[in-house]
């Protein structure tokens, strides 16, 4: 088996907005789909990297309490939650791509030594910073 | 002190203003215009902004225009005078004033000790190393300024990364 890192949980405040934001607007396929009363267990996966799933949670019971729950909202609403990387092949055209989406981008894809980075945000308000990383020439 | 919960749709709104601040601080971002990308009235949204992000909205900017000054004093030559405007300046004698009272020190004198110093920086990805310059600004400058003024001296007045 390959050893590593399968799995990382996003908390978002709409399941099915997510799911439609995370394969629709970016493509990404679902993995698992699962529903048990109000739970929902519900991971995506990018179409190039089958053995990764990110996990599209709502913060709630039974994991979490109600105020805690609450708690976690804000805190995602507020964006604090910690960054995101999607790496890509060209970051200006997936730009576009994702803009004419309607992804809503909150930096425009800009140069820094060598790679180019966009930042964008899921629906609840956590950040992805988009990476076209600096050629290595061999 | 702790404030109260806040709806997180509302939060949601407010970091889409503030999110517009850090894509173009350089820009006007009157009251109105905040409040209309948060759709709240006017009358909420400062007050709002605070309780979600601990600072007024105007010194959240003030904050992302020094630290932009700051990088391009550091990484480009550009004129003082140039950086002044493209940081959303009116006036260089404004900018020159404010960027002492919050650093600490003249835009002329950081560039002069950043660029004596060796940097790594292309290690770190831009939005931290644009967040680990910001200054630290949690008084307003005008109190600042009278704390200084005094002689009130303040500890851990900023935080650079090593």
């Amino acid at each position: 088996m390959n050893q590593g890192v399968g799995l990382v949980g996003l908390y978002v405040r709409d399941q099915e907005e997510a799911l439609q934001f995370y394969v629709e607007k970016l493509g990404f396929r679902v993995h698992t789909d699962v529903k048990n009363g109000d739970y929902r267990w519900l991971t995506v996966q990018h179409p190039e990297q089958p053995s990764f799933q990110l996990g599209l949670y709502k913060p709630g019971p039974p994991v979490l309490d109600a105020k805690t729950a609450e708690t976690v909202r804000e805190i995602v609403a507020k964006g604090a939650m910690p960054p995101l990387v999607l790496e890509v092949d060209d970051c200006r055209v997936a730009y576009e791509r994702m803009r004419g989406r309607g992804v809503e981008f909150t930096q425009e894809p800009v140069e820094r030594y060598g790679s180019v980075d966009a930042n964008f945000r899921d629906p609840s308000g956590n950040g992805w910073k988009m990476i076209e990383p600096r050629k290595v020439s061999s | 002190m702790a404030v109260a919960s806040q709806d997180p749709d509302l939060l949601r709104r407010l970091l889409r203003a503030k999110d517009r601040m850090d894509a173009a601080s350089h820009e006007e971002w009157p009251v109105e215009r905040l409040a209309g990308v948060s759709r709240v009235s006017e009358a909420h949204f400062a007050r709002s902004f605070k309780d979600a992000f601990g600072l007024p909205p105007h010194r959240y900017l003030l904050t992302r225009r020094i630290e932009r000054a700051k990088a391009f004093l550091r990484d480009t030559d550009l004129s003082i005078t140039d950086i002044a405007f493209q940081t959303g300046w009116k006036s260089l004698g404004t900018f020159g004033r404010t960027f002492r009272d919050v650093t600490g020190e003249s835009p002329g004198d950081l560039r002069v000790r950043e660029k004596a110093t060796p940097h790594q920086l292309a290690r770190v990805p831009g939005c931290y190393l644009s967040a680990a310059h910001r200054p630290d600004l949690n008084i307003a400058v005008s109190e600042k300024r009278r704390q200084e003024a005094g002689g009130i001296k303040r500890t851990s007045k900023k935080t650079e990364v090593p």
